[in-house]
């Protein structure tokens, strides 16, 4: 599906980091967001994701078109891969289909009956990134996505974004390194808001 | 829903999962009462519906920070509030999963321990109804104070201190049901003010609860 932003402020926090944000994303397309560390990468796909709201402006999506894939993997450790995997299927309503061809895009077989404790830090990320298969949603937001990934497992994650972009899906996705993905741009510097002042904000600290 | 409360329940059982923690805080504090006040019929029976009572509603309290905090720290809370289960419905599984792994093993455990005390046999049905009906008010309300103190560094002292005086209600009719018993009084009163209160948690607070989450995570 067609989406896209107008105007969007976003802040973290008590601080606006973003303001006039305004793209689209055509069907199919993915949009590559780039930006020093800091510039409110996060924040911006956070506010899509409808966990935060946004300061002004609006998103022309609905928020269940969004799949959100943070830094973190939203993994139980105590739980297998298999039963991590098919918790997210059931909560999403996608069912056993979707687990299995989630489990084959990211080459998930032989660690299905491990503990998520027992996995390394890429084999958690390919686990967390094949629960964005699990959404069935059409927008994948995607959170440095390729963290602890090795060459074959980023393309194979190029692969299941491709696959997803090819299907009508769409992508927004936070990155420093290239994928190998024909995505768009998206330089997030030049809509950083002013500094912040909040320095001196004992409450705001207390929050955090 | 069904997904969310059963894997909360799996991973109470497995290694880590704290589902006996209630239930032994409870069996300690009760033999320490009675080791602590004297083991004598005469000064524990009169003790025995509060403190009986008491330490249910710590031993509730001791895994109180957990039900959402684990969720928070491994990303899995930021998932399940865009997932499509509404955030009341997350609210409503985890209150429930809190129940079944505190609220229900203490029902059945404390006619068990109930003699120590020197609880009167005749009282012992009305605990166990007291606290059939009780607890699940102590799950919903810590739950909420659990969604108020999410995004709080050491938020656990915070969470006690917010949940503890919402307990009194519950804590000084469930403990007054248990007290008419042993005493040979009609305790129906206190035992149906106990069930009015959980009923309203249950009603009311769930709505709390989605709305501090959704606060607490921008």
């Amino acid at each position: 599906m067609e989406w896209g932003v107008s105007d969007l402020a976003c802040r973290r926090g008590e601080a606006l980091v973003l303001r006039g944000v305004s793209f689209r994303v055509p069907d199919g397309r993915a949009v590559a967001i780039r930006g020093p560390n800091g510039v409110g990468k996060t924040t911006l796909l956070r506010t899509l994701a409808g966990l935060a709201a946004p300061v002004a402006g609006s998103i022309d999506a609905p928020d269940e078109a969004f799949a959100y894939g943070a830094h973190a993997d939203a993994l139980k450790d105590q739980l297998t891969v298999a039963e991590n995997l098919s918790f997210w299927a059931a909560i999403f309503g996608t069912g056993a289909d979707a687990v299995s061809r989630a489990v084959q895009a990211f080459g998930l077989a032989p660690l299905l009956r491990r503990r998520a404790a027992d996995l390394s830090a890429g084999q958690r990320r390919r686990t967390g990134l094949a629960r964005m298969m699990l959404t069935g949603r059409p927008i994948w937001l995607l959170d440095e996505p390729t963290v602890s990934l090795d060459a074959e497992n980023v393309a194979r994650f190029a692969d299941a974004v491709r696959a997803h972009l090819a299907e009508g899906g769409s992508a927004a996705i936070a990155t420093h390194i290239d994928l190998g993905l024909d995505a768009d741009p998206l330089n997030l510097g030049a809509f950083a808001a002013a500094a912040p002042t909040r320095a001196d904000d004992p409450f705001a600290e207390a929050i955090e | 829903m069904i997904a969310l409360v059963a894997r909360d329940l799996r991973l109470a059982i497995r290694a880590g999962g704290g589902f006996g923690l209630g239930l032994g805080f409870f069996l300690i504090f009760v033999t320490l009462t009675a080791l602590g006040v004297g083991p004598t019929e005469a000064v524990l029976a009169p003790l025995a519906p509060g403190a009986l009572w008491l330490g249910a509603l710590l031993a509730c309290l001791l895994s109180l920070d957990r039900i959402f905090a684990l969720d928070r720290e491994d990303g899995s809370l930021d998932a399940l509030l865009t997932a499509p289960l509404p955030p009341e419905a997350v609210a409503v599984s985890k209150a429930l999963a809190h129940w079944i792994t505190t609220g229900l093993p203490l029902t059945v455990a404390a006619p068990v321990l109930a003699p120590l005390l020197f609880l009167p046999p005749s009282a012992l049905p009305w605990l166990i109804a007291a606290l059939a009906v009780g607890t699940p008010a102590l799950s919903a309300i810590g739950t909420f104070g659990a969604a108020l103190t999410v995004g709080l560094r050491r938020g656990s002292l915070l969470l006690s201190l917010i949940v503890l005086p919402m307990y009194v209600p519950t804590l000084v009719f469930g403990a007054d049901c248990v007290r008419r018993a042993a005493q040979g009084l009609d305790p129906t009163l206190p035992l149906v003010l106990t069930a009015a209160l959980t009923l309203g948690a249950i009603a009311l607070l769930p709505f709390a609860t989605a709305a501090a989450l959704r606060v607490n995570l921008r």
